[in-house]
């Protein structure tokens, strides 16, 4: 059994292997303004309930076009608060964060818990030990109302990190190089399980790099064990493991992948999808228009602080926006505390609230024909971040920040000595 | 149950972005309908107005990858797409078809062998699908009998609305 096999058969009480059709009790569930509207649609016009049934672990994030960018989404905003406040779904509202950021961070969700967010890059949560997969408005609606779900529970690929990371490279470049090799399809109808010594090195902010981009290998779920890294920062926070399982067993798996990850150099995913991965020699002096830093993806403290490093004392390239968001108010604060805002916003950064908005092409910072961006997002699909015509290359926030300083693909390690 | 119309062939990686892209959310909130004519239109314009009931979308691999985006399949039911058809499926767009009762296939060989206007039959219960113009058969692995309550009944909300909860556990609420 791998570590998602597990915590469903400790859920359910019965032992289950992959293919199988379970019904489970949901842990936690969550959507955002995007794939609200039709939540709230399925309950009130389709199922026509009208109070809250199990709506306790239930919740909503005002995330994707926020603030509101238009009249359209301030009017889907409050159709989400008068929805939240009659059924008693606890709403995290415009500037507290992104939901894969923020459930984690404020302890909603805990080890071993199973939980649903109707958000595909809700792996992401996967970093802490819990089984998290993401569905559709329909599937978020009836977890909400009921508290139970069918899931059919995913094969388990192995994927062994083995070495310490090079400077200049992050657990964005392992997970763009996995997603080099194995394509976007590569583990359409698995799960992923890391393992290996360099967790150990891996803090739960670049931990949830890797759990988010696997939505982009096609990933149904991604899992990290608890260990000595989680249980401190679960410690320091006061939470607790919500469901214990046996970790530490390796088991169960289909497939391995072994990553040498001390062998990795900075790498993109440059255009028109996240599997075209070059190294950033391949690429180096592709002018850029726009660098944005931020996102479920690389939005957190850490991601923050090597940008600030890197652009500490210098500028960012005249003719070159830069945009950094922080991916939730804590985060924000905390970037604040330590100087990072100061450093950034002196070099020219632009300082945006916490939103998905640059990422999904939804607002504050899209892209006209024939721009190029430098993005530290998940998906650079044509049109992604704007114009049908304009070009986003993935990267880690190093050399996002290189870049901004360069207005062009830089290598970041001239920076970090 | 069974769905006989024409296919129509899309390649690997049709993206819910292409079903309906993202830009639209917006426009057509609380009307569902007024996405509809949007529906693959960078893919194969005009579908919306082209399309017959009971047609059979059939595509390659990884279909309906990337946002959660549940209108995808809810678009393609409501402009009367009767099934889809392809070598794998994003599992998000799985569940979602299946939810709001929009037969989903898995099949190997009629992928490969489909073209645009062929007749396509569908036996969502007995587990065949026939290409009925280039007189090719398949078999494909039988939906479970609560997954197939739930397309019979034309969706999980009508399934529950009908018996009171889900097919593996009708207790809830």
């Amino acid at each position: 059994m791998g570590l998602i096999e597990r915590i469903v058969s400790k859920a359910i009480g019965k032992n289950v292997s992959a293919g199988e059709i379970v019904v489970v009790n949901i842990d936690a569930v969550y959507a955002q303004d995007g794939t609200a509207p039709l939540v709230i649609d399925v309950v009130e016009k389709e199922l026509e309930l009208r109070k809250k049934i199990a709506a306790e672990r239930a919740y909503f994030f005002i995330d994707h076009s926020s603030p509101a960018p238009h009249v359209a989404a301030a009017t889907v905003h409050k159709e989400m608060r008068r929805f939240a406040k009659e059924y008693g779904v606890k709403l995290f509202d415009v500037g507290y964060g992104i939901s894969h950021q923020v459930v984690v961070e404020d302890g909603l969700v805990r080890p071993g818990m199973i939980v649903v967010g109707a958000d595909s890059h809700t792996p992401t949560i996967g970093a802490i030990g819990v089984y998290a997969t993401g569905v559709g408005s329909t599937d978020a609606a009836i977890a909400m109302m009921f508290g139970v779900l069918w899931l059919k529970i995913p094969e388990t690929v192995k994927v062994t990190l083995t070495g310490s990371l090079p400077k200049g490279v992050m657990s964005k470049d392992i997970a763009l190089n996995i997603i080099g090799s194995v394509k976007t399809d590569g583990m359409l109808g698995k799960a992923v399980e890391f393992r290996g010594d360099t967790l150990k090195e891996l803090s739960i902010d670049s931990r949830m790099t890797l759990t988010n981009m696997c939505t982009e290998m096609s990933a149904e779920s991604a899992i990290i064990p608890v260990d000595n890294v989680t249980r401190n920062w679960l410690a320091e926070r006061g939470y607790n493991v919500y469901r214990e399982v046996d970790w530490e067993k390796e088991d169960g798996y289909v497939d391995e992948i072994v990553v040498e990850v001390s062998k990795l150099e900075p790498l993109v995913a440059a255009p028109p999808d996240v599997d075209n991965v070059k190294s950033v020699a391949e690429v180096d002096g592709v002018e850029v228009d726009q660098v944005f830093i931020g996102s479920c993806t690389n939005g957190r403290l850490e991601d923050i602080e090597i940008a600030a490093r890197i652009l500490h004392g210098r500028r960012v390239k005249e003719g070159v926006r830069c945009i950094v968001s922080p991916a939730s108010r804590k985060v924000y604060l905390e970037a604040l505390r330590r100087g990072y805002i100061d450093v950034l916003a002196n070099a020219g950064c632009i300082i945006a609230p916490p939103t998905c908005g640059p990422c999904v092409g939804a607002h504050m910072g899209l892209l006209a024909a024939g721009e190029v961006a430098v993005a530290t997002t998940n998906r650079n699909f044509p049109g992604r971040m704007g114009h049908r015509d304009s070009k986003v290359y993935l990267s880690s926030p190093a050399v996002a920040a290189a870049t901004a300083i360069e207005g062009k693909i830089a290598d970041p390690r001239k920076y970090l000595l | 149950m069974i769905i006989r119309g024409k296919c129509w062939k899309l390649g690997d990686n049709i993206s819910t972005d292409h079903i309906i892209s993202g830009k639209y959310k917006f426009e057509a909130i609380n009307d569902i309908n007024k996405m509809a004519i949007h529906v693959l239109e960078d893919v194969i314009p005009g579908f919306y107005k082209l399309v017959s009931k009971g047609d059979v979308i059939v595509g390659g691999r990884n279909f309906g990858k990337g946002s959660s985006r549940e209108h995808a399949p809810r678009l393609l039911k409501l402009v009367g797409v009767g099934a889809v058809v392809a070598k794998s499926f994003a599992h998000i767009f799985y569940r979602n078809a299946v939810n709001i009762g929009l037969p989903v296939i898995v099949a190997k060989r009629i992928p490969d062998v489909s073209e645009t206007g062929d007749v396509i039959e569908i036996n969502v219960v007995e587990g065949y699908i026939k290409n009925v113009t280039k007189g090719v058969e398949e078999r494909f692995t039988p939906f479970p009998r609560e997954v197939l309550a739930i397309l019979e009944a034309g969706g999980v909300v009508e399934y529950i609305k009908r018996f009171g909860g889900l097919p593996w556990s009708r207790n809830i609420g």
